[in-house]
């Protein structure tokens, strides 16, 4: 159970060491994607101007305010309210987004199935649990919008944060095939049968 | 009374931004009860990171949760009330788009076929204005609930048969919270619908998912459900945000409605922990938040 701190972005060798039950404090750059931009990407061929190979993406569409472009802040945006949402919408984008952008870490909520785990162990990745609706606490991790890409699709654009101390995360996928998410939707399920059972309820799953 | 329309406008948008920031008495009583019973230490620390955020959402005036929902305004108009209802619904879709305008706040509402984003946090029939009406003489009450998606997407409809009965309904409601797992951002408030048609059961889930703390189902036999299912949810072990741990929900509640001798529905539809909602009435006085 260690913690790391890690300055984004990180190698192969970093993502993999990452173990269930770690937990992660990420510093400098963090990329925000979600349902629209990854569709975009990977079902309708566009591209992004950014390098996110090795970095890490949050899935996330924040609240804005539009301001003047300065120094440092070329987007013009400045953020209100950055949280993260649930993640399993994007399950089937984890691995184009790790082989064709090098993406190495997903920062999430709600966890994600048997295909991410199945990049993570092929290309070398972890998911990163933050404490869905918490935004407002994780607003305080980000120091600003550094710069936007494809806001067309506002508010769901391709969004590079500037971060400090986002974290702790608790490490909840890895690469060796460890999931938090599986685990205790397995305990679930082995419970299930004893407490129908005591509702006096017994019986199959809907097919 | 008459209503003024400026008025409705100025509280649309009022409390939109306030059910936004505030978490109601009850959900921070309720965070208070499961941190107190829950033994599990990483579920005790995720609690302790809700707790935080609200904190911090009031400290800094931000919003709780980013996801800023499809906003649902429910009008329970009283006794003795005069109003133009086309001007007060086109009064509260106006304030609905300032608040999201002026805030601002995220537009969380596309086109369901373009996925075009208006930008307004409003669209085709929404949004979701619900009228009903009650005996408060020269009242008109506005609570508005900014339903978040992660729980929204937790809903379920399944057109039981009479020969399944009641048990069939606790298991489905036990089953579907399973599946949800961590999706639906637990500590969740599961909302269950027995009974009506597939539209009314469906609607019953989500005045049960959106009902504050502390109240019952008013029927006998739904509140007898409810207590049932609220034990045995916090046996699955899902715990907060889905990583194990005790508090799975606050509580499930009930609503019911007559049905058919040949139908047995159930619904449920989910709220997450930040269960955001914001109210006011208006009276002859003035505007007084509740």
């Amino acid at each position: 159970m260690a913690h790391h701190i890690l300055d984004m972005p990180v190698t192969e060798v970093q993502a993999r060491a990452l173990r269930v039950g770690d937990t992660v404090t990420l510093e400098q750059t963090l990329f925000g994607i979600r349902d629209a931009t990854l569709i975009a990407m990977f079902d309708r061929g566009r591209t992004t101007r950014f390098d996110l190979k090795g970095h890490a993406v949050v899935h996330t569409a924040p609240n804005v305010r539009k301001v003047d472009p300065r120094p440092g802040n070329s987007s013009g945006y400045e953020p209100l309210c950055i949280g993260t949402t649930t993640s399993m919408r994007m399950e089937r984008f984890t691995r184009p987004l790790m082989e064709r952008e090098g993406v190495r870490i997903i920062i999430g909520k709600g966890g994600m199935g048997q295909g991410t785990l199945d990049a993570f162990r092929d290309v070398g990745g972890a998911y990163l649990a933050v404490v869905g609706g918490a935004a407002a606490l994780e607003t305080t991790w980000v120091e600003a919008i550094e710069e936007v890409d494809m806001d067309d699709l506002h508010p769901e654009s391709l969004w590079k944060f500037r971060i400090k101390g986002f974290g702790p995360l608790l490490v909840t996928m890895d690469s060796h095939g460890g999931s938090l998410h599986a685990d205790v939707n397995a305990a679930a399920l082995a419970r299930r049968d004893a407490i129908l059972a005591k509702l006096g309820a017994s019986g199959p799953a809907r097919a | 009374m008459q209503l003024d329309p400026n008025e409705v406008e100025e509280l649309a948008k009022a409390l939109y931004v306030r059910a936004l920031k505030l978490l109601p008495p009850d959900i921070k009583q309720g965070f208070a009860r499961l941190t107190r019973d829950e033994t599990d230490a990483t579920a005790r620390t995720i609690l302790g990171t809700m707790v935080e955020n609200i904190a911090v959402a009031e400290r800094t005036n931000n919003l709780l949760c980013q996801d800023t929902g499809i906003p649902i305004y429910n009008v329970t108009i009283g006794r003795h009330v005069e109003l133009d209802g086309v001007a007060m619904t086109a009064a509260i879709r106006r304030g609905c788009e300032r608040a999201t305008r002026e805030h601002p706040l995220r537009s969380s509402v596309v086109h369901p076929i373009t996925r075009k984003n208006e930008q307004t946090s409003c669209g085709i029939r929404i949004p979701i204005i619900n009228i009903e009406f009650d005996e408060r003489d020269e009242t008109v009450a506005i609570e508005m609930i900014p339903k978040g998606s992660g729980s929204e997407n937790g809903s379920f409809l399944q057109m039981l048969i009479p020969a399944d009965g009641a048990a069939a309904v606790k298991r489905f409601v036990i089953d579907r919270v399973i599946e949800c797992g961590g999706r639906v951002c637990p500590p969740t408030i599961v909302g269950v619908g027995i009974g009506g048609t597939s539209d009314l059961c469906m609607h019953l889930a989500k005045i049960a998912a959106t009902r504050p703390l502390g109240t019952t189902c008013s029927e006998p036999e739904g509140a007898k459900i409810e207590a049932e299912l609220s034990e045995a949810v916090n046996e699955l072990g899902i715990g907060p945000q889905g990583l194990g741990g005790r508090a799975t929900s606050f509580r499930v509640h009930v609503e019911i409605a007559a049905t058919h001798i040949t139908m047995n529905p159930v619904a449920v539809n989910i709220q997450c922990h930040s269960a955001r909602r914001a109210a006011a009435l208006i009276t002859p006085g003035g505007i007084s938040f509740v």
